[in-house]
This record gives structure tokens, C-alpha cells and sequence, in this order.
């Protein structure tokens, strides 16, 4: 179970007030209007935005004040996923370690992990030789090879047409799941929620809401989410 | 935490390279009652000949730039790119060829001379003025087209069809925005620049502080005087410097020319005139040194080749230190503290150093160390302002990105940073190459003949009026100058993804 506990994050003069258990191995989405503070809860849980006051926890073991990288969560961002001058293979790669020529160990990994992902033949190339299809099936690929229990989604599938976002959502979150991964992901769109996700966060004016079973959410929203979702 | 460290280090470094030898300076030449009335002379003049250098360099810049914004002719952004050469064109290349064209037995001379005109003299006052001209003229250019083309094209639209006066609609606001600063620019840049006093001015009506410090150090063997003359240019440096950052607006390499704006006013023949005469003027002097060069190649002595050997070297060290001292820095403080080394002259820096080595090493032998320490400090400052903004924005796109992946220290510089970085590195490589190959400054204080760089080697060819062996060095000069920064610049172009 991952806890924030009456926590409350700081981003640049903006607070955001969390008191809220995510459940472990579900899918979570964070529903609310633009500028509530989505992203910054994200940015809390990854480490990103700093804490003022409360207590984060993963399983019972406090992790307020470790930095991003030891914290057991890898991050999907809304943009700049990859590094533009390494390969796929090289960006997928790091999430096992900082080196640019992988081992043949690692490089099996990769290629699994791309294989699973269906870019199997596009390892030697350059994110701008991608489509942005492929662009997010390669960032997707690290983020399930940095071997944390937590995946967090900040709208990494913006950008795409409506088709294939739902076709990388659907893949995400059958990919993440597999493996037993505990999925966050940042929505603005409620019919994203209704088709993967367990539960529903409400963010709204600086506040972040306890999860609602979906349905009973979208069905029957708490009332300061009446407006939102029309 | 580690990168704060280094960060620090490097500042530390910058700030002891600049404070000890000022410190020194400030020691030894301390109390402004030393000073002669040769001396005041001498500050008389930095300031009358930067005030007119940069009077007539923006006053000429204004048709000219007026011409190339509302112009779109063949050649054009050709000729702005060439606007930007004199900035690392070694000073004493370009002072050979305004001699080819404008010395006593120059082209201009030839030509006027069966006219029965009086002989045009370049040196003395007016030969340090003509020089700065043809140094800042490019600039001044360059800085009020930047002006220019900050007018958005509908305005222009709306004065056509109102049949409005442009240029006081539009015109002059934007030049009494743009023009204090560039001339405040010009004006620093010639308060410091010692290369052309050296070679054009001299004796009682044409010497700068800067040179006097030299003479002080060649002629009177007199430590006491050069320092003291040195806080004289040291304050005069800082005050010219605290007006330039209060006046100076826009960015002296910046890029984006490649705009005309259509409009429906204004003399073609005029322009035509003005932009033919500014390519005339400035290309005359490259194209003299060009053709009598290739002659002179053949000529070279041979130390010429040591010397060329020298100057290549404390390129490539300049290069590497100021990499090395920019990439920690490239912050905002990191900037605004590199731009306060920018207002203590080179040769300021240099009296201080000999100063401080004096009593310890025979100057001459740490000649070349100090010169490449020295271009380090001068290059810093540009160096800071092309690394930034790329530095930043490798932060704000990839910064969470590497942190999330483990990504820390030198592992982020060497998998995030550094590539991101290549393209602005390689042009401000080329930049501190350049510049350090054709500088001549500190060395003059320092090195003895035979030791020196090759831009001092030239200059002494040029003193012995071995005058086909200076043209020969010359162009190798240039050669060598362009060649570097070609080279690196096109090492960062190479394979960048951006």
C-alpha cells in the first residue's frame, strides 16, 4: 500500500494536500481539472516536488525523505521520455545502469522488454526516427525494466490520436499488471479512468481526494467533482 | 552535492585568477599621485579616441543596417555572417591589411596621390580611430539590424498604408532604445583594446593607458608606474563597464538575421551605396592581406614556425581550461560573476600576474602559461553566455528523467549534459580557440623575442619592416585563427541530435 500521510507537497508557491492510501497492484487514476495539482501529487510520490510536512510510505517503510531514484518508482513524464541522441536501445538501457554500452546480460533484457512492447527491429535507432507511437512503447519498455513495484503516468500519451492512446493505455496497464506493478496514472479524461483504472483519486483545488471504486465515482461523483465531469 | 563542490572549485578559481593580480596591481601602483602629466595625457586620450571610435562606428552602422533590414539582395546574409569574423579576427592581421590599404604606401595613397591629395597618415590618433571603426563598425552593424528587425513587419504595413513617416514612427524609438548600448558596448571594448594602440598610436598625442603601462614595462623597466597606471585603466574599465550594463540591451552573438522586412519607403541607390561601401571597407584590408600573403608564405622565416607551434598550443590549453571552468559555471550567477573579469583588461590582468611571479620566476619563462591563462579569463564570460542556455534547458527537459534513472554526477554530465551540449560547446571552443590564437596582449609584457606567439611574431616582423614575411604570417594567422574555430565548430555540428 503506498500511504501519504496528511501530506502536504510544495511546487513553486503551490500547495497540494494529500491524505490518501493507494491500494498495492491496482490501477489508480487522478482525475481533475487542469491546474489542481495532478501532476504535483505525482511529482510528491516520485520525489520530485519537495514535502513540507507528513510521512509518504510504501509498504509500511517510510520514504519522505529518500530521493527519486531510491524510491521504488519509475515515472512515465508527458514529454522528453528519451534521451534524443541515444539509441532505443541505449535509453531502455538505462534503466539497469549508466552505462551506454550495455553488457550482453542487459542487452537481453532490453531486447525482451522491446519484444514485449512490439519494437523488436528498432533497437539501433534514434527517437526522432520513431513514430510517436513508438516513442512512448520505448519509454514504456524502460519504465517496466527499472524494476520498482510502483508506475506512475503523468498523461505520457497526450500527444497521440485517440486510437492509440487507448491502444497504449490498454498495453501499459496489461504490461505493468503482468508484473504486478502498482499503477498512478494522471487523467484528464474520465473515459480513460472508466476503461483501466480500479479507482479514481479526485484532485481538486489543492486537494487530493481518497480513492472511489470507478464506477461509483464516475456514477455517482462527490460533489465538489459534479462540475467538472459535466 | 558533488557538482555544487566543483561548481565552487571553479569559481574559486576564476575569482583568485582575477582578484590576485588585481589585488597586486592595487598594492603596488596604490595612490593616483604618481601620476605625470603624460600619464593624464595618456587617459585623455582612451577616452576621447573610445568615445569617437564608438561615435562613428554606430553613427555609420545605422544606414548600413538600415540597408540590410529592408534589402533582400544577393550576398546578403553572406555579408552578415562576415560582419561577424572581426571578433576573431587576430587584431594585428587586420591592422596589416589597413595598412595595405590605408598606409603610406597603401592603395588608397596610390590612388589619390597623382590626384595631388595631401598623404593620408595612419598612424596616430586618427589611425587608432579608423581601426576601431573597422573592428566595431561589424558589431554596431549587427547589434541596431537586431534592433531593426525587433519591429514587427505589420507595423510597417500599417505606416505604408497610413502613409505615416516611418522613421519617426518606428524608426527612431527603436534607435534611441537600441543605440546607447551599442555604443556603450564599443566604448568598453575600446577603453581595453591595447593591440591597435600599439602598433598605430603612440607618442604624446595618440598613447592609451594601455599602452603606457607597456612602455612603463619596456622602456622604463618601472614596476611602480606600470601598476599604478594599471589601477588607472582598471578603474577606468569598471566605470566604462558599469555604464555599458546599465545601457547595453540585446545579444552580441545572436543569430536570426536571416528576415527582411518588405517595405515601401527609402532610396534603393541609397542603400546600395551604403552596404557597397561598408562590404568595400571592411573586405579592402582581408583581400590585401590575402594576395600579398600568398606570396609572402614562401618567405616565412623559419621561427615563424615555432612561434605558429607556440600560439596552437596555448590554443588548445585555452580551449580545454575554459571548457573545463565554464561547465561548472554555466548559471545565472555563475554569468554575472564571469562578466566582472570582462571590465579588468587583459594587460591589467597581466601586470598583476608579472607582479606576482616577478620575485619568485624570471617573467619570460612563464610567458606562454600566463598568456593562456589569461585568454582563458578574457573568453569566459562569452563562453558562459553561449553554454547557458543550453545547459538549461538539457535541465528543465531531461533533469527529473536523469534523476529517476539513478542519474548522478559525472554519469548525468557524460549521458545528459555533455551530448545535449555539443553544439554550443563546439562554437564556444572555436570562440576561445580563436581568440587565443590571435591575441596580442600579455604577451608583449612578458615574452622576449624568439619566444613568443605567433601574432608577436608578426609584430616584431612587422617592426623590422620585414613586411613580405609579415604578410606571409598574417595570412597564416588567419588561416590558423578560422581554421580552429571552423574545426570546432564543426565538430559540434557533427552527428548532433537535437
Amino acid at each position: 500500500m503506498l500511504w501519504c500521510r496528511d501530506s502536504v507537497f510544495v511546487q513553486g508557491g503551490y500547495t497540494l494536500s494529500a491524505d490518501l492510501r493507494i491500494e498495492a497492484g491496482k490501477v489508480t487514476a487522478v482525475i481533475g481539472p487542469s491546474g489542481a495539482g495532478k501532476s504535483t501529487l505525482l511529482g510528491g510520490i516520485a520525489g520530485f516536488v519537495a514535502q513540507r510536512s507528513g510521512i509518504v510510505s510504501w509498504n509500511s517503510a517510510d520514504i519522505t525523505a529518500l530521493p527519486p531514484h531510491k524510491r521504488p518508482v519509475s515515472m512515465l513524464f508527458q514529454d522528453n521520455n528519451l534521451f534524443p541522441h541515444l539509441t532505443v536501445l541505449q535509453n531502455v538501457a538505462l534503466a539497469l545502469g549508466s552505462r551506454l554500452n550495455p553488457t550482453r546480460d542487459v542487452q537481453n533484457q532490453v531486447e525482451d522488454m522491446l519484444a514485449r512492447v512490439g519494437l523488436e527491429d528498432l533497437a539501433t535507432r534514434k527517437p526522432a526516427a520513431l513514430s510517436g507511437g513508438q516513442q512512448s512503447r520505448a519509454a514504456l519498455a524502460r519504465a517496466l525494466l527499472q524494476d520498482r513495484a510502483i508506475m506512475l503516468m503523468d498523461e505520457p500519451f497526450s500527444a497521440l490520436g485517440p486510437g492509440m492512446k487507448a491502444e497504449m493505455l490498454d498495453l501499459s496497464v496489461e504490461l505493468a499488471q503482468a508484473v504486478g506493478r502498482t499503477v498512478v496514472m494522471v487523467t484528464h479524461d474520465p473515459a480513460d479512468a472508466a476503461r483501466v483504472a480500479d479507482a479514481v483519486i479526485g484532485v481538486v483545488a489543492g486537494k487530493a481526494w481518497e480513492p472511489i471504486e470507478t464506477a461509483r465515482f464516475l456514477n455517482d461523483p462527490p460533489a465538489a467533482f459534479i462540475d467538472y465531469l459535466g | 552535492m558533488a557538482q555544487r563542490v566543483v561548481a565552487i572549485i571553479a569559481a574559486l578559481i576564476v575569482a583568485g585568477l582575477v582578484i590576485g593580480p588585481v589585488t597586486a596591481v592595487l598594492w603596488r601602483g596604490g595612490g593616483f599621485t604618481a601620476l605625470s602629466a603624460a600619464d593624464l595625457s595618456a587617459l585623455q586620450f582612451t577616452v576621447w579616441q573610445a568615445f569617437w571610435s564608438a561615435v562613428i562606428s554606430v553613427a555609420l552602422a545605422i544606414p548600413v543596417a538600415r540597408a540590410l533590414a529592408r534589402r533582400s539582395f544577393w550576398g546578403r546574409s553572406a555579408l552578415i555572417s562576415i560582419m561577424g569574423a572581426p571578433f576573431i579576427l587576430p587584431v594585428i592581421v587586420a591592422i596589416l591589411g589597413l595598412l595595405a590599404v590605408f598606409g603610406g604606401n597603401g592603395f588608397v595613397n596610390l590612388i589619390l596621390e597623382p590626384l595631388g591629395v595631401p598623404k593620408l597618415d595612419i598612424y596616430g590618433p586618427h589611425g587608432v580611430i579608423l581601426a576601431h571603426v573597422f573592428f566595431n563598425l561589424p558589431l554596431a552593424v549587427r547589434l541596431i539590424l537586431q534592433g531593426w528587425l525587433t519591429i514587427p513587419s505589420e507595423r510597417f504595413r500599417v505606416a505604408a498604408s497610413l502613409a505615416a513617416p516611418v522613421f519617426w514612427l518606428l524608426e527612431w524609438p527603436m534607435l534611441r532604445r537600441i543605440v546607447p548600448g551599442a555604443f556603450a558596448v564599443i566604448f568598453v571594448i575600446c577603453i581595453g583594446s591595447f593591440a591597435v594602440a600599439l602598433t598605430l598610436g603612440g607618442g604624446p598625442k595618440a598613447t592609451t593607458v594601455e599602452l603606457a603601462i607597456y612602455q612603463a614595462f619596456k622602456f622604463d623597466f618601472d614596476l611602480s608606474k606600470a601598476a599604478s597606471l594599471a589601477v588607472v585603466q582598471l578603474c577606468l574599465g569598471l566605470g566604462a563597464g558599469l555604464i555599458a550594463l546599465l545601457l547595453a540591451r540585446g545579444d552580441m552573438l545572436g543569430a536570426g538575421f536571416d528576415r527582411v522586412v518588405q517595405r515601401w519607403d527609402g532610396s534603393r541607390l541609397l542603400d546600395a551605396t551604403w552596404t557597397g561601401l561598408a562590404t568595400l571597407f571592411l573586405m579592402a584590408p582581408l583581400l590585401a592581406i590575402f594576395i600579398a600573403g600568398l606570396a609572402g608564405l614562401f618567405d616565412l622565416p623559419i621561427g615563424i614556425w615555432g612561434a605558429a607551434l607556440r600560439s596552437f598550443l596555448i590554443s588548445l590549453g585555452a580551449v580545454a581550461l575554459t571548457m573545463a571552468l565554464a561547465l561548472p559555471l554555466a548559471t545565472k550567477a555563475g554569468e554575472a560573476a564571469s562578466l566582472l573579469g570582462l571590465s579588468v583588461s587583459g594587460l591589467v590582468l597581466g601586470t598583476g600576474m608579472f607582479l606576482i611571479v616577478q620575485p619568485y620566476v624570471r617573467p619570460s619563462s612563464v610567458a606562454l602559461p600566463v598568456t593562456m591563462l589569461v585568454n582563458v579569463l578574457m573568453a569566459l564570460p562569452f563562453v558562459l553566455r553561449i553554454l547557458r542556455p543550453g545547459v538549461e534547458s538539457a535541465r528543465v527537459d531531461f533533469g527529473r528523467l536523469g534523476q529517476s534513472l539513478g542519474l548522478r554526477g559525472w554519469a548525468l554530465w557524460r549521458i545528459v549534459y555533455l551530448p545535449r551540449l555539443r553544439r554550443p560547446m563546439g562554437f564556444a571552443a572555436g570562440l576561445t580557440g580563436a581568440l587565443a590564437m590571435g591575441d596580442l596582449g600579455v604577451i608583449t609584457l612578458f615574452s622576449r623575442p624568439g619566444e613568443g606567439t605567433l601574432p608577436m611574431a608578426m609584430y616584431q616582423l612587422m617592426g623590422a619592416y620585414q613586411m613580405d614575411a609579415a604578410y606571409g604570417a598574417a595570412l597564416l594567422l588567419v588561416m590558423l585563427s578560422l581554421g580552429l574555430f571552423w574545426a570546432f565548430d564543426k565538430g559540434g555540428r557533427a552527428h548532433a541530435v537535437v
